[in-house]
């Protein structure tokens, strides 16, 4: 396969854009949120269509109408968000991605078999796919992708929601596959995999291709600097206060909790605890109780006794959202559009919704606007939110500007405890490292602030303690000077003794 | 002995026009559309059925004209929420209002009209024998066709590709429109087919269960079969079940009414068995992970291929 060459014309996501794939190289290719990746690679699997332009395959012109097309061809794909359908059995996933045949089928169940072993990729075809942990999810992924005897894999931020050992294991795959002569568009804005992983990679901003690159030649910061069309500086962190003595903010003590869905995780016997001044980092892979954990500090469910939840010495289980945030506990969650904005509503209206408490922005019953609008107007221009204005609807905004607006309307509150989940997750690099900034210089100035993430790198930047939560247990925390992104790594999978009386799950 | 024949004849009488739109609405939902329409569809099929009986005198041609009114009426379901992306509920609510005033409009001339019974079976030797030669072998066509067509769904929602194809549908369209599915035909294949089946058990009313027109004759059964699907959690099984005990119960209350035995008002009598089949559907479904696992998530939900 020579010259895949793309044009368009027209298409403000993707503007005259040309890339070159070779037979058996893993290209990255590069760039921030809305720099036109995940439209480029959708219109080369043919979910969406060019405005006009070409693509050439093995030398010919060829038109992909539809995802079936791109598969004849030889083009498969590994969605970023997985495309799996979860009430089906991996074998019905994997036939419903061919063109034949049922998850009952025998010969398929084998060929899905055979696949799996040769590649190390471990997967039982009769489970149902809710049921399969997130890595387990992706392999389904590989593995049907594969199925197709593809030429070309392309895979779209494979690796955020991997454990490091997970990724290693990919990464062995991916060379596996590149051996064999297929070629690999891989597709990530962590730099230190591109580097260790890729070929050749092009880098995309504002939709346009505006270098290519021999990754390994560069360095994460100066393939960052193309990225973001600027030179990048990680983000600034304050020196720790000492904390060691310090009386605890907040205390959790044997915590259990039921998932609220039937498919959550329930927690178990949870132990914590938060002092002014640090940052508390809380690892793991996704699925594993982060969100009934979320819940329960933010006060979105209540726990079954008071005194499970202890802040500032008072016992605050049994008490709601509103009555935590009086007190000074701000949640930031994952989702930001509907969980932490209302994606419809103007920045001032999402603004007042959360501080319309701690900010005494209503008087007898009546909301007053003019504060609300001023308050808005301080967090856009502290946190440098690039907007239309106070009045822009939040879904107007781009993801990693509403997650500033976001953390600086809570920051900004003046919190005692900040509470913040996945804070830079699908971020580009300049916003996380200002929003990471501005949640250290929390911490410093006296407050605690729990950060649940399941990028270690974000938490051992910027973390004081870092703990691990696996099935509903949380392992005790460590403090990250003294521990390695290995060893949390491992605490992931599930390697650890909990704190007190283990109830295997 | 000889009494039971006519309880369970009366009783898969009963269930049948259930049976028929509770099937094709099962199918509707698991492709992950929500047509509340049911009951206007029936009462759609049930008039167009009615006439074309009296007018041309043949039972065969007259269901088949009620299934393709209520496919007629469901098309215009699909125009609007497949093609124009309308609300699923308001225009299912819409539908329904829409099929009762139509129906009582076309009907007009002909409520009073005598019309015979479907022909019943009669297999000579087989029907005569005592109780189960009836039950078996002496039902008209349209019963034999609803039990078939049961077995038929449930064969294709879980052993088919094109059923596997239908249930993804429902499950995560998003992800069917990224493997390269066409959503939208699937759904409207299924919203037209929920259409023909809710046709048919109004057919089977006014050409069988009752072979006359009265306004509003389904009597909520619409609502019923709708009801019935959920409380089932989607599975085939548990919707015959429904049915039938739904048809069992309307016929227990009556006898318990004109036996006169028991001195409770008719109302609570007539309201037995639509609290005893929820509340017995709701017992044996009360599995929160096998409701997951089931019931197709995007329902009711409006999906658009490039949103």
């Amino acid at each position: 396969m020579r010259d895949v060459t793309k044009r368009f014309p027209g298409c403000v996501a993707n503007d005259h854009v040309s890339l070159d794939l070779e037979r058996g190289e893993i290209h990255a290719l590069l760039g921030e949120n809305g720099a036109g990746k995940s439209t480029l690679v959708k219109i080369l699997y043919g979910v969406q269509h060019a405005d006009s332009g070409r693509i050439l395959w093995e030398g010919e012109e060829v038109e992909i109408a539809n995802p079936a097309a791109a598969r004849t061809l030889g083009i498969g794909m590994v969605f970023q968000h997985f495309s799996l359908f979860e009430t089906l059995s991996v074998a019905d996933n994997v036939a419903l991605a061919l063109s034949r045949g049922t998850g009952r089928d025998p010969a398929l169940v084998a060929e899905i078999k055979r696949l799996s072993n040769e590649y190390g990729l471990a997967l039982d075809p009769d489970r149902i796919v809710y049921e399969l942990s997130v890595g387990e999810r992706q392999r389904v992924e590989i593995v049907r992708c594969l199925m197709q005897d593809p030429k070309l894999i392309i895979m779209d931020e494979p690796t955020s929601v991997l454990t490091p050992a997970e990724v290693d294991k990919l990464f062995d795959v991916l060379r596996r596959l590149k051996a064999d002569g297929r070629t690999v568009l891989y597709i990530s804005h962590k730099l230190q995999e591109i580097r260790d992983l890729c070929d050749r990679a092009t880098i995309l901003r504002g939709g346009k291709v505006v270098d290519s690159c021999d990754p390994s030649q560069e360095t994460p910061n100066s393939l960052a600097a193309m990225m973001i069309g600027r030179s990048f500086d990680g983000p600034k962190i304050g020196k720790p206060v000492h904390t060691e003595d310090g009386d605890a903010l907040l205390t959790v003590e044997g915590l259990s909790m039921e998932a609220a869905s039937p498919f959550g995780t329930s927690l178990k016997n949870i132990c914590l605890s938060v002092r002014p001044g640090e940052v508390l980092g809380i690892a793991g892979v996704a699925g594993n109780g982060q969100n009934t954990l979320l819940a329960a500090l933010s006060g979105e469910r209540i726990a079954q006794r008071d005194d499970w939840v202890r802040f500032e010495g008072k016992s605050i289980g049994r008490v709601g959202a509103r009555g935590r945030r009086d007190m000074g506990i701000v949640f930031v969650p994952e989702e930001r559009l509907g969980h932490g904005a209302v994606p419809d509503l103007a920045l001032e209206e999402n603004a007042l919704l959360s501080g319309w408490g701690r900010w005494k922005l209503v008087r007898r019953g009546l909301i007053s606007f003019s504060k609300t609008r001023e308050k808005a107007e301080q967090v856009i221009s502290a946190f440098g939110v690039v907007s239309a204005g106070s009045g822009a609807a939040a879904r107007s905004l781009s993801g990693g500007n509403l997650q500033k607006f976001i953390i600086g309307r809570e920051i900004m509150q003046d919190p005692k405890l900040l509470i913040a989940a996945q804070p830079t997750w699908g971020v580009d690099a300049g916003s996380a490292a200002a929003i990471q900034t501005a949640l250290v210089d929390l911490a410093r100035s006296g407050a605690g602030v729990i950060v649940v993430s399941q990028d270690l790198d974000e938490l051992f930047t910027i973390s004081d303690r870092v703990a691990v939560i696996f099935d509903g247990h949380l392992s005790e925390s460590r403090p990250t000077h003294a521990t390695s992104a290995e060893d949390v790594g491992l605490l992931m999978g599930g390697l650890f003794e909990t704190p007190t009386e283990a109830t295997p799950a | 002995m000889e009494s039971l024949a006519p309880i369970v004849l009366s009783v898969i009488a009963a269930a049948t026009p259930l049976l028929f739109a509770a099937m094709g609405e099962l199918v509707v939902e698991k492709s992950g559309v929500l047509n509340l329409g049911v009951e206007g569809m029936m009462l759609g099929g049930a008039v167009v059925a009615f006439i074309v009986g009296v007018e041309t005198g043949n039972g065969m041609l007259a269901a088949a004209a009620g299934a393709a009114m209520g496919m007629a009426l469901a098309f215009l379901f699909a125009i609007m929420v497949l093609g124009l992306l309308a609300n699923q509920v308001a225009t299912g609510l819409a539908l329904t209002l829409f099929g009762i005033g139509l129906s009582a409009l076309l009907g007009r001339g002909y409520v009073g009209t005598p019309l015979p019974a479907l022909p019943k079976l009669y297999v000579p030797g087989l029907t005569d024998i005592p109780v189960l030669g009836p039950i078996f072998f002496g039902q008209d066509g349209l019963v034999y066709l609803s039990i078939v067509l049961s077995g038929a769904v449930a064969w294709f929602l879980y052993r088919s590709r094109a059923g596997l194809i239908l249930r993804s549908v429902g499950e995560n369209p998003s992800a069917a429109h990224a493997i390269g599915y066409p959503v939208i035909r699937i759904r409207l294949l299924a919203v037209l087919f929920g259409g023909a089946m809710a046709g048919l058990g109004g057919a089977f009313l006014s050409l069988s269960y009752t072979p006359m027109w009265a306004e509003a004759m389904t009597a909520g059964r619409g609502w019923i079969a709708l009801a019935l699907v959920v409380f089932a959690t989607w599975q085939p099984g548990k919707v015959l079940l429904g049915a039938y005990l739904f048809g069992g119960l309307t016929l227990a209350q009556l006898h318990l009414q004109s036996m006169g035995i028991i001195h409770i008002p008719s109302q609570f009598l007539n309201m037995t068995p639509y609290l005893a089949t929820i509340v017995v559907l709701v017992v044996i479904s009360r599995d929160a992970a096998r409701i997951r696992l089931n019931a197709p998530a995007s329902i009711g939900k409006v999906f658009h291929p490039d949103g």
